[in-house]
């Protein structure tokens, strides 16, 4: 077979892309990898680039405000993708870890904020993570112990819960919101900010250095002790409790961790902002980026970065496009749902299916009866 | 907190808790019956309820009905109702058979992991809302006034209107029709069967398709009702209606043990009751953390629901 055709052939167990990226030497694979990430890089600057450029940047959105929305839609979904894909606990209420991200950096330093700490942006990270972690575990303590669709409906519920304090509680500020929320450090030569009002870009910058951080840290503790146990998980709570692995310390770490990830999002987000409110915070957020992970594979880092960005470029490439004389925009939150369909239709296992998943699921339809 | 609030109106918070339970429980009997059958969550089932709401106003529409009409003569207005419920429940059913067939059968011949039918489910629910919120330029629509609440009885400080009675009461005579229906036909016996195990199902020469065609149907049928009750009880609808209304029915459907018919009644009414003396207790904002407090402590003590999971049998 020529190489042409083995690129071709983008799926097989060994075959395809990714059949031939793993067979590669490590050199190899670093220096891909390292091009990609490059490659994410330079995507501000993509509008320059002849013929394909315009196609890709938004119309109706400033290109770098639309890549650092995809950034940190991108950084929710691996989160989820470690709660969801890989522990396999249905959680619908992420965005409440967001939520508690965001909401510690602005009491903390947000002038409008009752503590009147006033700390700088960088100062709050830590505490932010801290924080969601601990919210992490607090949800995660006496609801791991329900399956499925209970525990589904349970996080839905304290998402919901700090949402309503938000709107409600006079420390949260409902609707009025923080204003003021200080930017990242860091000063140009000529003394203006590099983190500004007007220029998305190097928040974006930051979004994707903290996604290559976070993707080095999934991936190696998916490789780990703890990722095997939460496989184990997965696939069978019960055989893998029998086999000794602790799955309620487990399941709770993948809470934490899934956490602690949504927090630096929600982080992301109240720094380049400057402003939120409790309306940034509704559950369809987290149902959409639990979209996201689905559709893009779940289970699998690099479908998990695809779905996150998707979601997020959709709906931002549509704004401001006009088809047939009627503005797209819309519309378009009714083409992405014909769009999620029609993808779960045709690859049901999402976009990059996960190689192992793919692998068990194969697996249990042998010991199904044929439909 | 406002004790004596609640100590002094509790008759009529229960009687509206009541009315408002019912239409929770209407509406759970779609979550609880698809998922006895497939396991799935039905995302869009909050949509189906809020395309029956649209049906009723509609078909009301046509006899030149809106908010600002007067309210016709009785006899008028029984036939309206009828008609409005009949409407409803046709659209709403012929809606979720569509979702069915466009969104989940597509996925069942793919033999799809269980996470991706909840993917399209959100996709279905997406796509209707969307529709609708682009056609109804995403305003809200009034009910034309047919049934002028009066009290119907009263008992010390609680008057019971004519309306919650009717809710009520409609509410018991599907209940009662349905659980009938499951326990005692041929059809409601395929259901179960399937809802025990699909593949004995399918080799004792039970048509599956047909019996998950069916149970959509009827929840369908059952959304398009509790749509109806809830048009003449809140008095608006929006695209978005369906939403938070359908969390909160799945709540009860969870709270009842979800896949269990007679769970769903039970998981509504507690929740319709919760949810009012919550909001007299703290405040009308925090009734739904009431109503997800009294989940959480009901699932650390049974982790299955009040009365567990069964539409066949409780779940291995």
């Amino acid at each position: 077979m020529t190489t042409v055709q083995t690129i071709l052939r983008w799926r097989g167990p060994d075959g395809g892309v990714r059949g031939w990226f793993g067979r590669q030497p490590r050199l190899v694979r670093w220096t891909l990898l390292a091009a990609i990430a490059a490659g994410a890089y330079a995507l501000p600057y993509v509008g320059e680039v002849p013929v394909i450029g315009p196609q890709i940047v938004t119309e109706g959105v400033d290109w770098r405000t639309a890549l650092f929305n995809i950034s940190y839609f991108v950084l929710l979904a691996l989160g989820l993708n470690v709660v969801v894909g890989f522990a396999g606990l249905l959680d619908l209420g992420y965005v409440g870890f967001f939520a508690v991200g965001a909401y510690t950096v602005a009491l903390l330093a947000s002038p409008n904020s009752d503590f009147k700490t006033n700390w700088p942006w960088l100062a709050t990270v830590p505490v932010a993570i801290v924080i969601t972690m601990i919210s992490g575990v607090l949800l995660g303590w006496p609801t791991l112990r329900l399956r499925g669709d209970y525990l589904a409906i349970v996080t839905l519920g304290f998402a919901e819960i700090i949402r309503i304090f938000a709107e409600n509680t006079t420390l949260l500020r409902g609707d009025r919101g923080f204003s003021g929320i200080p930017h990242p450090p860091g000063k140009h030569a000529d003394g203006t900010p590099i983190f500004g009002v007007r220029d998305a870009g190097p928040y974006y910058w930051l979004g994707v250095s903290l996604i290559i951080v976070i993707v080095l840290a999934i991936r190696n503790l998916d490789r780990s002790r703890v990722g095997r146990s939460w496989l184990a998980i997965r696939e069978d709570e019960d055989a893998a409790a029998i086999m000794g692995v602790r799955t309620f310390k487990y399941k709770l770490w993948a809470f934490a961790i899934g956490a602690c990830v949504g927090g630096l999002g929600g982080v992301m987000f109240a720094g380049q902002n400057g402003f939120m409110n409790s309306a940034s915070f509704q559950i369809q957020f987290s149902v959409l980026i639990l979209a996201g992970v689905v559709m893009g594979g779940s289970g699998n880092i690099a479908g998990a970065i695809l779905g996150g960005a998707l979601i997020s470029y959709i709906p931002d490439r549509l704004r401001g496009v006009e088809i047939a004389g009627q503005d797209a925009f819309q519309y378009r939150f009714l083409m992405f749902g014909i769009a999620i369909i029609l993808i779960m239709i045709f690859r049901p296992q999402g976009l990059i299916p996960s190689r192992r998943r793919a692998m068990e699921l194969k697996d249990r339809a042998k010991e199904v009866a044929p439909q | 907190m406002h004790f004596d609030d609640l100590a002094h109106n509790w008759g009529p918070l229960t009687a509206s808790g009541l009315a408002q339970g019912a239409i929770y429980a209407l509406f759970a009997l779609g979550y609880t019956l698809v998922y006895g059958v497939l396991r799935l969550i039905n995302f869009a089932h909050s949509e189906v309820f809020m395309v029956g709401s649209y049906a009723a106003l509609i078909t009301w529409g046509f006899f030149g009905l809106d908010e600002n009409s007067a309210t016709p003569p009785t006899t008028e207005v029984i036939g309206y109702v009828v008609l409005g419920v009949l409407v409803a429940a046709a659209i709403s059913g012929i809606t979720a058979l569509v979702v069915e067939l466009v969104a989940y059968r597509p996925l069942r011949r793919h033999n799809a992991p269980p996470l991706a039918f909840l993917i399209t489910a959100i996709g279905a629910s997406l796509v209707i809302s969307e529709a609708v919120g682009v056609a109804t330029h995403r305003n809200q629509r009034g009910v034309p006034p047919l049934i002028q609440p009066a009290d119907a009885f009263t008992i010390g400080n609680t008057h019971v209107t004519n309306l919650e009675i009717l809710i009520i009461l409609l509410t018991l005579v599907m209940m009662v029709g349905l659980d009938r229906f499951i326990n005692r036909t041929r059809l409601g016996r395929g259901i179960r069967a399937v809802a025990q195990s699909p593949d004995t199902a399918a080799l004792m020469g039970v048509n599956k398709d047909r019996v998950i065609s069916l149970v959509f149907l009827i929840g369908g049928l059952m959304a398009g009702i509790a749509a109806v009750m809830y048009l003449f009880k809140i008095g608006t609808t929006r695209y978005d209606a369906g939403f938070s209304l359908g969390i909160a029915a799945f709540t009860a459907a969870v709270l009842g043990g979800i896949g269990n018919l007679r769970g769903a009644v039970v998981g509504g009414i507690i929740i319709g009751l919760f949810e009012n003396y919550g909001s007299a207790l703290f405040g009308s904002n925090y009734r739904n953390v009431v109503t997800f407090v009294v989940l959480i402590v009901i699932l650390m003590f049974r982790p299955s629901g009040i009365l567990g999971e069964a539409l066949g049998r409780a779940r291995a």
